[in-house]
């Protein structure tokens, strides 16, 4: 596969949970829909029903690597849409009840949607997780009551890559009869989805995750589940989702979703399969495996196996998130973190929390996520330079054992 | 990402004066004075060293160690280039906008970094004086905001030095507020008080007009809190309903519940619930400062009291 790295600074972009690298192979689909053939797939002539053709083509595609009829596919224009769409039309379809169950991790799509229905008049149950991110599926039966409307349920975390059991939790959710949304941001393209043989009512989808151009995504509804659209307009994805089709985004988006499938079957043996998730997993393994065992006081944050292939999340402690990212970027590397600085809040992330992680874990968590455009001399750079980093922050810092007299008795003020 | 200035890189990558000073490198007319702030669970923490000669009280040395981020580790640095060389009198005049100045700037969501370079220098000060540098706001002073431990003499000082206006600004710098958020209403208060005074020292124009919205930093009398409900149903709900050949009339004004009689068409609505929230709580609120009465306001609506 051709990679435009020359094309690129020399970026070693370990960041793919935040966004990817646009495959060049959907660029290439796109183009011609940005430039030549600029018609609209609505109208009633050959001009624009090409157009119309090749969105067929996009949302077949989409619904193969979901496992889902195309019918079943709604193009949107990111996962937030897709979130808020889902939930709106579950909880507009079944008026009476005004109860939601989700979780502590949700991504802010869902969390702060929750929290605005709440203010409607709605209950909404956060599950807790427990130190690895796990969620007890005993709580999530006990939060169940007539009066539910909707479970949501991330599939896969964005900040730790922690996979939710999303079948044994549906089970649970449809012995009561309870519509499920997945948020399937993470999940789509990383780990196999097969709608077919699923409880997922919602299944959401965001492009520029996978490999697709930003303001492309798309949500999965299942066959009979009742929708109404979030966006009302025209009659453009059967009366499902108003507005003119972003044609270009969503061209690049089926191209995408072909290629994520394409690599997530590891059994194929062509050339493609060195870039396969296996190639993926070999190599954030081989980063974590380094950097734990290179460097003290680290550990994994989130659950050792179930877990994204392409995701690690690590707690350095005695430094803080922002300092590290900031001297992994004067080497060009790509990363985020949990901390506090980093987000503008002045509290770290609300999934490190929700995990019941300590502080000093906490602001020295840094999430590396990689795609199948990384590759093994990239991954030693990071490894040769990552120690010193933090040897440096370390040198820098106050702390450097949890034993620290200073440390005991400031978390003593501060826990009063 | 943050927009951090030149100098706060440079010192972040290339830092002075890391690290600390044992008393065994002190002559014996010298000594060394610590001052700690911050918490690893604040996440951002300063011990500083400082090398001082009894003689003179002059500042021979000064060091640091930081857990922070980048700007924390800047004016870490910047803090030590500035108190080396000047006495301990003189470096108590130094603020935090000095250490800011001397970064070329800092983001306003960082300024607390450079108060935390100003605290740690009072605190190695304090140490090496004896006394408390500020016995009157630290001892006394209850704490406002409990996930930073912030007490109120602090923010009072802050906003005096800073000529802070906003909530959101004590956030920046001494982060009180920013965790669970329950006490920036208190905050809006102290910066109302601070204001007060002010205003009584030196009498400035006043921006009080005769505009709907009235400036968030006083309670609102509970005259000018119906007159203002008056107003917005005058202006807003009435022409609005009377599209439907609707009416509306204020009757009760009762803390933060608003009374209305529906007219005309509206008095037998049957969606008069909808046409009440979504027409008239949406326009109280959107005149009302939304931190103050308007969260939980209520509009009801009450039979025609002249029916019964």
């Amino acid at each position: 596969m051709s990679v435009p790295k020359s094309e690129t600074p020399s970026v070693i972009y370990l960041d793919n949970n935040a966004t990817t690298q646009v495959a060049e192979e959907a660029v290439e689909a796109m183009l011609p829909y940005l430039s030549q053939y600029y018609g609209n797939p609505s109208s009633m002539h050959t001009f624009g029903g090409r157009v119309s053709r090749k969105i067929k083509e996009a949302r077949a595609n989409i619904a193969a690597l979901l496992g889902a009829e195309p019918t079943e596919i709604i193009f949107t224009s990111c996962g937030s849409e897709g979130d808020n769409a889902a939930i709106q039309a579950a909880l507009a379809s079944q008026p009476d009840k005004r109860h939601i169950v989700t979780t502590q991790v949700e991504h802010p799509a869902v969390l702060n949607l929750c929290k605005r229905l709440e203010k409607d008049g709605y209950t909404v149950t956060y599950l807790a997780v427990n130190r690895k991110g796990q969620l007890n599926l005993n709580e999530l039966r006990a939060s169940l009551t007539d009066n539910t409307a909707l479970v949501s349920v991330m599939c896969a975390n964005n900040e730790t890559g922690n996979i939710f059991p999303i079948e044994r939790i549906g089970e649970i959710v449809k012995e009561r009869g309870i519509l499920f949304h997945v948020d399937g941001v993470q999940a789509a393209g990383k780990i196999p989805l097969n709608m077919k043989e699923s409880t997922v009512d919602f299944l959401v989808v965001s492009g520029h995750k996978l490999h697709a151009p930003k303001g492309t995504g798309a949500l999965y509804v299942r066959k009979g589940v009742r929708f109404r659209p979030f966006l009302v307009g025209g009659h453009q994805e059967r009366g499902r989702r108003g507005g003119t089709e972003n044609v270009p985004g969503i061209i690049a988006l089926g191209k995408a979703a072909e290629l994520a499938l394409e690599h997530l079957e590891e059994e194929n043996t062509r050339v493609r399969a060195l870039r396969s998730l296996t190639y993926v997993r070999s190599l954030r393994d081989r980063l974590e495996q380094g950097l734990l065992t290179s460097i003290p006081h680290c550990q994994l944050n989130g659950h050792q196996s179930w877990r994204l292939p392409n995701t690690t999340n690590i707690g350095f402690k005695y430094v803080e998130g922002e300092a590290i990212l900031l001297s992994l970027d004067r080497y060009g590397i790509c990363a985020s973190s949990g901390s506090a600085c980093t987000s503008g809040s002045l509290e770290p992330s609300h999934v490190l929390r929700a995990m019941g992680l300590p502080y000093s874990v906490l602001h020295g968590s840094i999430r590396l996520s990689l795609s199948r455009y990384n590759t093994s001399e990239e991954i030693e750079r990071v490894l040769e330079v990552f120690p010193k980093i933090i040897d440096r922050l370390r040198e820098l810092s106050p702390f450097n054992s949890d034993e620290a007299e200073w440390l005991k008795e400031q978390s003593l003020v501060n826990s009063q | 990402m943050w927009d951090y200035t030149d100098k706060v890189m440079d010192l972040f990558y290339n830092p002075h004066n890391m690290g600390k000073i044992l008393p065994n490198e002190c002559r014996e007319e010298e000594t060394v004075a610590v001052g700690e702030v911050g918490s690893i669970v604040c996440g951002d923490a300063l011990r500083l060293h400082l090398k001082i000669d009894k003689r003179t009280d002059e500042i021979l040395d000064a060091r640091f160690q930081t857990f922070g981020c980048a700007s924390a580790i800047a004016s870490s640095s910047a803090l030590t280039d500035l108190v080396r060389g000047i006495t301990v009198d003189e470096a108590l005049q130094i603020t935090n906008r000095n250490i800011a100045d001397y970064l070329e700037g800092l983001p306003q969501e960082k300024m607390h970094c450079s108060v935390m370079g100003k605290e740690a220098l009072e605190a190695a000060i304090a140490n090496y004086k004896g006394i408390p540098i500020r016995p009157e706001e630290e001892d006394d002073s209850p704490l406002v905001c409990t996930c930073f431990a912030v007490s109120r003499g602090k923010i009072v000082r802050l906003i005096r030095e800073n000529h802070l206006t906003s909530a959101e600004q004590v956030t920046n710098y001494i982060k009180a507020g920013g965790g669970c958020g329950s006490c920036l209403m208190e905050i809006d208060d102290l910066l109302a008080q601070v204001d007060g005074n002010k205003k009584t020292e030196t009498p400035r124009k006043t921006e009080l007009t005769a505009s709907a919205t009235f400036p968030s930093l006083h309670p609102l009398t509970n005259l000018q809190k119906i007159s203002l409900i008056q107003q917005v149903i005058e202006e807003e709900v009435r022409p609005i309903l009377a599209l439907d050949g609707g009416d509306v009339e204020l009757y009760e004004v009762d803390g933060n519940r608003v009374q209305v009689v529906l007219k005309g068409a509206c008095d037998s609505c049957p969606s008069v619930t909808t046409t009440l929230r979504l027409t008239i709580e949406d326009k109280l609120r959107d005149r009302l400062q939304p931190d103050r009465i308007a969260s939980d306001l209520v509009v009801e609506a009450i039979s025609n009291p002249i029916k019964h």
